[in-house]
Protein backbone atom coordinates (compact mmCIF):
# COMPACT_ATOMS: atom_id res chain seq x y z
CA UNK A 1 0.00 0.00 0.00
CA UNK A 2 1.49 3.44 -0.78
CA UNK A 3 2.52 5.66 2.05
CA UNK A 4 1.48 9.59 1.96
CA UNK A 5 3.99 11.56 2.42
CA UNK A 6 3.73 13.53 5.79
CA UNK A 7 4.40 17.22 5.99
CA UNK A 8 8.30 16.78 6.63
CA UNK A 9 8.53 14.65 3.99
CA UNK A 10 7.25 16.58 0.79
CA UNK A 11 9.47 17.59 -1.40
CA UNK A 12 10.84 21.20 -0.92
CA UNK A 13 10.02 21.49 2.56
CA UNK A 14 13.24 20.28 4.42
CA UNK A 15 14.22 22.58 7.27
CA UNK A 16 16.98 24.63 7.53
CA UNK A 17 20.34 23.27 7.35
CA UNK A 18 22.04 25.19 9.82
CA UNK A 19 23.93 23.88 13.11
CA UNK A 20 22.37 26.60 14.81
CA UNK A 21 18.56 26.45 16.68
CA UNK A 22 16.49 28.40 19.19
CA UNK A 23 13.42 26.78 21.06
CA UNK A 24 10.31 28.55 19.73
CA UNK A 25 7.93 28.82 22.45
CA UNK A 26 4.36 29.66 20.70
CA UNK A 27 1.45 30.41 23.04
CA UNK A 28 -1.56 28.38 22.24
CA UNK A 29 -5.65 28.94 22.81
CA UNK A 30 -8.60 28.62 21.30
CA UNK A 31 -10.92 30.81 23.52
CA UNK A 32 -13.90 27.85 21.87
CA UNK A 33 -12.16 25.38 23.90
CA UNK A 34 -9.67 26.18 26.19
CA UNK A 35 -9.64 27.84 29.37
CA UNK A 36 -6.07 29.40 29.88
CA UNK A 37 -3.06 30.21 27.16
CA UNK A 38 -0.57 26.89 27.15
CA UNK A 39 2.70 26.61 25.39
CA UNK A 40 3.68 24.33 22.71
CA UNK A 41 8.10 24.42 22.45
CA UNK A 42 9.77 23.28 19.20
CA UNK A 43 13.50 23.28 18.44
CA UNK A 44 14.08 25.47 15.39
CA UNK A 45 17.00 25.98 13.34
CA UNK A 46 17.98 29.03 12.42
CA UNK A 47 20.22 31.36 10.43
CA UNK A 48 21.82 34.74 10.73
CA UNK A 49 19.06 36.01 8.47
CA UNK A 50 15.80 34.19 9.90
CA UNK A 51 13.05 36.10 11.35
CA UNK A 52 10.65 35.37 13.75
CA UNK A 53 8.27 34.60 11.39
CA UNK A 54 9.88 32.43 9.42
CA UNK A 55 10.56 30.33 12.56
CA UNK A 56 6.87 30.24 13.15
CA UNK A 57 6.03 29.34 9.31
CA UNK A 58 9.04 26.46 9.70
CA UNK A 59 6.80 24.79 12.43
CA UNK A 60 3.96 25.12 10.51
CA UNK A 61 5.74 23.72 7.49
CA UNK A 62 7.07 20.88 9.65
CA UNK A 63 5.67 20.31 13.43
CA UNK A 64 2.39 21.39 13.55
CA UNK A 65 0.50 23.23 11.27
CA UNK A 66 -2.70 24.02 13.31
CA UNK A 67 -0.54 26.78 14.51
CA UNK A 68 -3.12 30.36 14.06
CA UNK A 69 -0.96 32.48 12.69
CA UNK A 70 -1.93 36.03 10.72
CA UNK A 71 0.70 37.68 8.18
CA UNK A 72 1.37 38.55 4.14
CA UNK A 73 4.29 40.91 3.20
CA UNK A 74 6.91 39.35 5.26
CA UNK A 75 8.29 42.95 5.02
CA UNK A 76 6.71 45.21 7.67
CA UNK A 77 5.11 46.44 5.06
CA UNK A 78 0.94 44.83 5.77
CA UNK A 79 1.15 45.03 9.70
CA UNK A 80 0.10 41.51 9.65
CA UNK A 81 2.16 39.93 11.83
CA UNK A 82 2.36 41.69 15.15
CA UNK A 83 2.91 39.67 18.29
CA UNK A 84 4.62 39.80 21.46
CA UNK A 85 7.85 38.13 20.88
CA UNK A 86 10.17 37.84 24.16
CA UNK A 87 8.04 40.33 26.31
CA UNK A 88 7.76 42.72 24.05
CA UNK A 89 5.32 44.13 21.17
CA UNK A 90 7.06 43.43 17.53
CA UNK A 91 6.63 42.43 13.95
CA UNK A 92 7.58 38.80 13.74
CA UNK A 93 8.63 39.63 10.11
CA UNK A 94 11.02 41.90 11.30
CA UNK A 95 12.65 40.77 13.80
CA UNK A 96 15.44 38.42 12.99
CA UNK A 97 16.23 36.03 15.94
CA UNK A 98 19.91 36.52 16.06
CA UNK A 99 18.68 39.84 17.14
CA UNK A 100 17.11 38.68 20.24
CA UNK A 101 20.20 37.20 21.75
CA UNK A 102 18.42 34.37 23.52
CA UNK A 103 18.27 30.58 23.20
CA UNK A 104 14.61 30.40 23.99
CA UNK A 105 11.97 32.72 21.76
CA UNK A 106 8.40 32.98 23.21
CA UNK A 107 6.22 34.43 21.28
CA UNK A 108 2.69 35.31 22.18
CA UNK A 109 -0.85 37.37 20.87
CA UNK A 110 -0.81 40.76 21.36
CA UNK A 111 -2.00 42.35 24.72
CA UNK A 112 -5.63 44.33 24.86
CA UNK A 113 -6.62 43.01 21.73
CA UNK A 114 -8.94 39.93 21.54
CA UNK A 115 -7.66 36.59 20.46
CA UNK A 116 -9.35 34.34 17.89
CA UNK A 117 -6.81 31.88 18.07
CA UNK A 118 -3.24 31.61 19.05
CA UNK A 119 -0.92 34.45 17.65
CA UNK A 120 -3.97 35.95 15.95
CA UNK A 121 -5.65 38.83 17.00
CA UNK A 122 -9.10 40.93 16.57
CA UNK A 123 -8.52 43.99 14.90
CA UNK A 124 -11.94 45.16 14.66
CA UNK A 125 -11.23 48.05 17.68
CA UNK A 126 -8.00 49.41 16.14
CA UNK A 127 -9.87 49.52 12.76
CA UNK A 128 -13.15 51.02 14.47
CA UNK A 129 -10.87 53.89 16.47
CA UNK A 130 -8.75 54.45 13.42
CA UNK A 131 -12.22 55.32 11.13
CA UNK A 132 -13.69 56.78 14.19
CA UNK A 133 -11.00 59.68 13.87
CA UNK A 134 -12.31 60.24 10.16
CA UNK A 135 -8.35 59.65 8.87
CA UNK A 136 -8.64 61.58 5.51
CA UNK A 137 -8.14 65.04 4.06
CA UNK A 138 -11.57 67.08 5.17
CA UNK A 139 -12.23 70.23 3.00
CA UNK A 140 -15.33 71.31 0.59
CA UNK A 141 -13.29 71.86 -2.35
CA UNK A 142 -11.35 69.23 -4.41
CA UNK A 143 -8.64 69.12 -6.59
CA UNK A 144 -9.90 65.91 -8.80
CA UNK A 145 -12.43 68.42 -10.61
CA UNK A 146 -11.52 70.18 -13.74
CA UNK A 147 -9.76 73.68 -13.57
CA UNK A 148 -8.81 73.05 -10.31
CA UNK A 149 -5.16 73.53 -8.83
CA UNK A 150 -3.57 70.62 -6.62
CA UNK A 151 -2.79 71.29 -3.17
CA UNK A 152 0.22 72.57 -2.97
CA UNK A 153 2.44 71.99 0.39
CA UNK A 154 5.86 73.10 1.13
CA UNK A 155 8.85 70.47 2.51
CA UNK A 156 7.74 72.70 6.07
CA UNK A 157 4.46 71.95 5.97
CA UNK A 158 5.07 67.93 4.88
CA UNK A 159 7.70 68.05 7.73
CA UNK A 160 4.85 68.24 10.19
CA UNK A 161 3.16 65.52 9.79
CA UNK A 162 5.19 62.85 7.47
CA UNK A 163 6.14 60.36 9.81
CA UNK A 164 2.87 60.31 11.27
CA UNK A 165 2.10 59.05 7.77
CA UNK A 166 4.25 55.79 8.13
CA UNK A 167 1.47 54.20 10.35
CA UNK A 168 1.21 50.79 8.83
CA UNK A 169 -1.77 49.69 11.34
CA UNK A 170 0.16 46.71 12.85
CA UNK A 171 -1.46 47.44 16.47
CA UNK A 172 1.93 47.04 18.52
CA UNK A 173 0.93 50.31 19.87
CA UNK A 174 -1.55 49.93 20.99
CA UNK A 175 -0.47 46.51 22.85
CA UNK A 176 2.34 48.27 24.52
CA UNK A 177 -0.33 50.74 25.80
CA UNK A 178 -0.92 51.20 29.58
CA UNK A 179 -4.34 52.67 29.22
CA UNK A 180 -5.38 50.20 26.54
CA UNK A 181 -5.16 47.50 29.22
CA UNK A 182 -7.32 48.93 31.44
CA UNK A 183 -9.62 51.28 29.77
CA UNK A 184 -11.69 48.84 26.65
CA UNK A 185 -13.35 52.53 25.82
CA UNK A 186 -10.05 54.46 25.20
CA UNK A 187 -8.99 55.12 21.65
CA UNK A 188 -6.04 54.60 21.74
CA UNK A 189 -2.31 55.41 20.58
CA UNK A 190 -2.58 54.17 17.05
CA UNK A 191 -5.83 56.45 16.24
CA UNK A 192 -4.64 59.75 17.97
CA UNK A 193 -1.22 59.49 16.06
CA UNK A 194 -3.12 59.46 13.37
CA UNK A 195 -5.75 62.18 14.45
CA UNK A 196 -2.40 64.62 14.71
CA UNK A 197 -1.26 63.13 11.09
CA UNK A 198 -4.17 64.57 9.68
CA UNK A 199 -4.62 68.12 11.91
CA UNK A 200 -1.30 69.05 11.23
CA UNK A 201 -1.51 68.73 7.44
CA UNK A 202 -1.74 72.16 5.98
CA UNK A 203 -4.24 70.96 2.93
CA UNK A 204 -7.17 69.49 6.00
CA UNK A 205 -9.72 71.32 7.08
CA UNK A 206 -11.12 69.35 9.56
CA UNK A 207 -10.07 70.16 12.67
CA UNK A 208 -12.18 71.62 14.22
CA UNK A 209 -14.40 68.29 13.92
CA UNK A 210 -11.37 66.08 14.43
CA UNK A 211 -10.32 67.41 17.69
CA UNK A 212 -14.00 67.69 18.72
CA UNK A 213 -14.08 63.41 18.65
CA UNK A 214 -10.81 63.04 20.22
CA UNK A 215 -12.33 65.47 22.80
CA UNK A 216 -13.69 62.64 25.16
CA UNK A 217 -13.40 61.07 28.53
CA UNK A 218 -12.24 58.02 26.95
CA UNK A 219 -10.16 60.33 24.30
CA UNK A 220 -6.82 61.70 24.46
CA UNK A 221 -6.85 63.21 27.89
CA UNK A 222 -6.47 59.71 29.31
CA UNK A 223 -2.92 59.03 27.75
CA UNK A 224 -0.54 58.87 31.04
CA UNK A 225 2.33 59.66 27.85
CA UNK A 226 3.92 55.94 29.44
CA UNK A 227 5.54 56.28 25.69
CA UNK A 228 5.80 53.07 25.27
CA UNK A 229 3.85 53.15 22.11
CA UNK A 230 6.47 55.05 20.65
CA UNK A 231 9.09 52.20 22.12
CA UNK A 232 7.69 49.22 19.83
CA UNK A 233 6.71 51.28 16.42
CA UNK A 234 8.25 49.03 14.09
CA UNK A 235 8.01 52.44 11.34
CA UNK A 236 9.85 55.33 13.89
CA UNK A 237 6.49 56.84 14.27
CA UNK A 238 6.61 58.40 17.68
CA UNK A 239 2.80 58.39 18.61
CA UNK A 240 3.08 59.90 22.36
CA UNK A 241 5.02 63.17 20.75
CA UNK A 242 1.93 63.27 18.20
CA UNK A 243 -0.69 62.78 21.47
CA UNK A 244 1.26 65.98 23.43
CA UNK A 245 1.25 67.99 20.09
CA UNK A 246 -2.49 67.22 19.57
CA UNK A 247 -2.69 68.61 23.22
CA UNK A 248 -1.40 71.82 22.37
CA UNK A 249 -3.69 72.31 19.64
CA UNK A 250 -6.64 71.47 23.01
CA UNK A 251 -4.97 73.38 25.59
CA UNK A 252 -4.53 76.94 23.01
CA UNK A 253 -0.65 76.29 22.39
CA UNK A 254 -0.81 75.42 18.86
CA UNK A 255 -3.17 76.97 16.18
CA UNK B 1 -18.71 69.70 30.26
CA UNK B 2 -15.95 69.31 27.52
CA UNK B 3 -12.90 67.33 28.79
CA UNK B 4 -10.79 69.76 27.52
CA UNK B 5 -11.99 72.27 29.54
CA UNK B 6 -12.23 69.46 32.82
CA UNK B 7 -8.23 69.47 32.45
CA UNK B 8 -7.39 72.67 32.09
CA UNK B 9 -8.98 73.30 35.11
CA UNK B 10 -7.40 70.04 36.37
CA UNK B 11 -3.99 71.69 35.72
CA UNK B 12 -4.97 75.39 36.39
CA UNK B 13 -5.71 74.00 39.74
CA UNK B 14 -2.43 72.20 40.45
CA UNK B 15 -0.55 74.73 39.63
CA UNK B 16 -2.12 77.01 42.10
CA UNK B 17 -2.41 75.16 44.61
CA UNK B 18 1.21 74.54 44.51
CA UNK B 19 1.73 77.93 44.86
CA UNK B 20 -0.51 78.75 48.07
CA UNK B 21 0.31 75.67 49.91
CA UNK B 22 4.63 76.87 49.53
CA UNK B 23 2.90 80.04 50.91
CA UNK B 24 0.82 77.77 53.67
CA UNK B 25 3.85 75.88 54.58
CA UNK B 26 6.22 79.30 54.79
CA UNK B 27 3.79 80.61 56.99
CA UNK B 28 3.76 77.24 59.28
CA UNK B 29 7.68 77.04 59.86
CA UNK B 30 7.21 80.92 61.29
CA UNK B 31 6.61 78.87 64.42
CA UNK B 32 7.00 74.91 65.44
CA UNK B 33 5.40 72.53 64.06
CA UNK B 34 3.50 70.65 67.39
CA UNK B 35 2.96 74.63 68.15
CA UNK B 36 1.57 74.94 65.23
CA UNK B 37 -1.14 72.43 65.42
CA UNK B 38 -2.22 73.44 68.97
CA UNK B 39 -5.76 74.15 69.53
CA UNK B 40 -5.30 77.99 70.37
CA UNK B 41 -2.59 78.31 67.16
CA UNK B 42 -5.07 76.73 64.79
CA UNK B 43 -8.10 78.91 65.85
CA UNK B 44 -6.36 81.78 65.61
CA UNK B 45 -5.14 81.45 62.26
CA UNK B 46 -8.62 80.46 61.16
CA UNK B 47 -9.86 84.11 63.10
CA UNK B 48 -7.03 85.88 60.92
CA UNK B 49 -9.67 86.67 57.51
CA UNK B 50 -6.79 86.72 55.00
CA UNK B 51 -5.18 83.40 56.08
CA UNK B 52 -8.46 81.49 56.36
CA UNK B 53 -9.50 82.94 53.03
CA UNK B 54 -6.37 81.58 51.97
CA UNK B 55 -6.87 77.92 53.28
CA UNK B 56 -10.24 77.89 51.94
CA UNK B 57 -9.23 78.73 48.39
CA UNK B 58 -6.88 75.74 49.01
CA UNK B 59 -9.38 73.44 50.20
CA UNK B 60 -11.58 73.95 46.90
CA UNK B 61 -8.22 74.13 45.02
CA UNK B 62 -7.46 70.37 46.13
CA UNK B 63 -11.26 69.58 46.23
CA UNK B 64 -11.67 69.71 42.64
CA UNK B 65 -8.11 68.40 41.40
CA UNK B 66 -8.17 65.65 43.80
CA UNK B 67 -11.86 64.22 43.02
CA UNK B 68 -11.41 65.28 39.51
CA UNK B 69 -8.81 63.06 39.74
CA UNK B 70 -10.17 60.06 41.68
CA UNK B 71 -13.01 60.42 38.82
CA UNK B 72 -10.44 59.99 36.20
CA UNK B 73 -8.72 57.10 37.55
CA UNK B 74 -12.38 54.91 38.62
CA UNK B 75 -13.00 55.62 34.60
CA UNK B 76 -10.19 53.67 33.85
CA UNK B 77 -10.99 51.19 35.61
CA UNK B 78 -14.41 50.50 34.72
CA UNK B 79 -16.42 51.31 31.80
CA UNK B 80 -20.25 51.72 31.18
CA UNK B 81 -22.59 54.41 30.71
CA UNK B 82 -24.35 54.21 34.35
CA UNK B 83 -20.94 53.94 36.35
CA UNK B 84 -19.51 56.65 34.00
CA UNK B 85 -22.62 59.14 35.42
CA UNK B 86 -22.35 57.65 39.06
CA UNK B 87 -18.88 58.16 38.86
CA UNK B 88 -18.87 61.64 37.74
CA UNK B 89 -21.73 62.68 39.64
CA UNK B 90 -20.74 61.14 42.81
CA UNK B 91 -17.33 62.90 42.69
CA UNK B 92 -18.90 66.40 41.89
CA UNK B 93 -21.21 65.66 44.87
CA UNK B 94 -18.36 64.68 47.38
CA UNK B 95 -16.19 67.81 46.67
CA UNK B 96 -19.53 69.47 47.33
CA UNK B 97 -19.69 68.13 50.41
CA UNK B 98 -16.21 68.34 51.36
CA UNK B 99 -15.61 71.93 50.58
CA UNK B 100 -18.92 72.35 52.57
CA UNK B 101 -17.47 70.45 55.67
CA UNK B 102 -14.07 72.97 55.71
CA UNK B 103 -16.21 75.77 55.12
CA UNK B 104 -17.86 74.90 58.29
CA UNK B 105 -15.70 74.90 60.32
CA UNK B 106 -14.21 78.66 58.84
CA UNK B 107 -17.28 79.98 59.51
CA UNK B 108 -18.56 78.25 63.00
CA UNK B 109 -15.26 79.77 64.45
CA UNK B 110 -15.42 83.09 62.90
CA UNK B 111 -19.31 83.18 64.43
CA UNK B 112 -17.85 81.99 68.02
CA UNK B 113 -19.75 78.58 67.99
CA UNK B 114 -16.53 76.82 69.11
Amino acid sequence: MAQTPSLAEESGSTPFSSSQSITLRIARYNPQHDSAKSFMEFQVPYEKWTTVLEAILEVKKHFDHSVAVRYSCRQATCGSCGMIINGKPRLACFTKISELNSNVITVEPMNNFPIIRDLAVKFERLFDTHHKIKPYLIRDDTEITTNTKEFLQSPEELEQYIQFSNCIKCGLCNSACPTMATDSSFVGPQALAQAYRYVADSRDKGKDNRLKIIDDSHGIWRCHFAGSCSQVCPKGVDPAMGIQLLRGYMLGFRS
Amino acid sequence: MRESIIMKIHYGTALAAVALVAVHILMRLTQGFAESLEYDSVITNYKFLPYAGMLEIILILLSIHGFNGLRVILLELKQGKTYEKAVSYGCVVAMIALIGYGTRTIIMVNTGMT
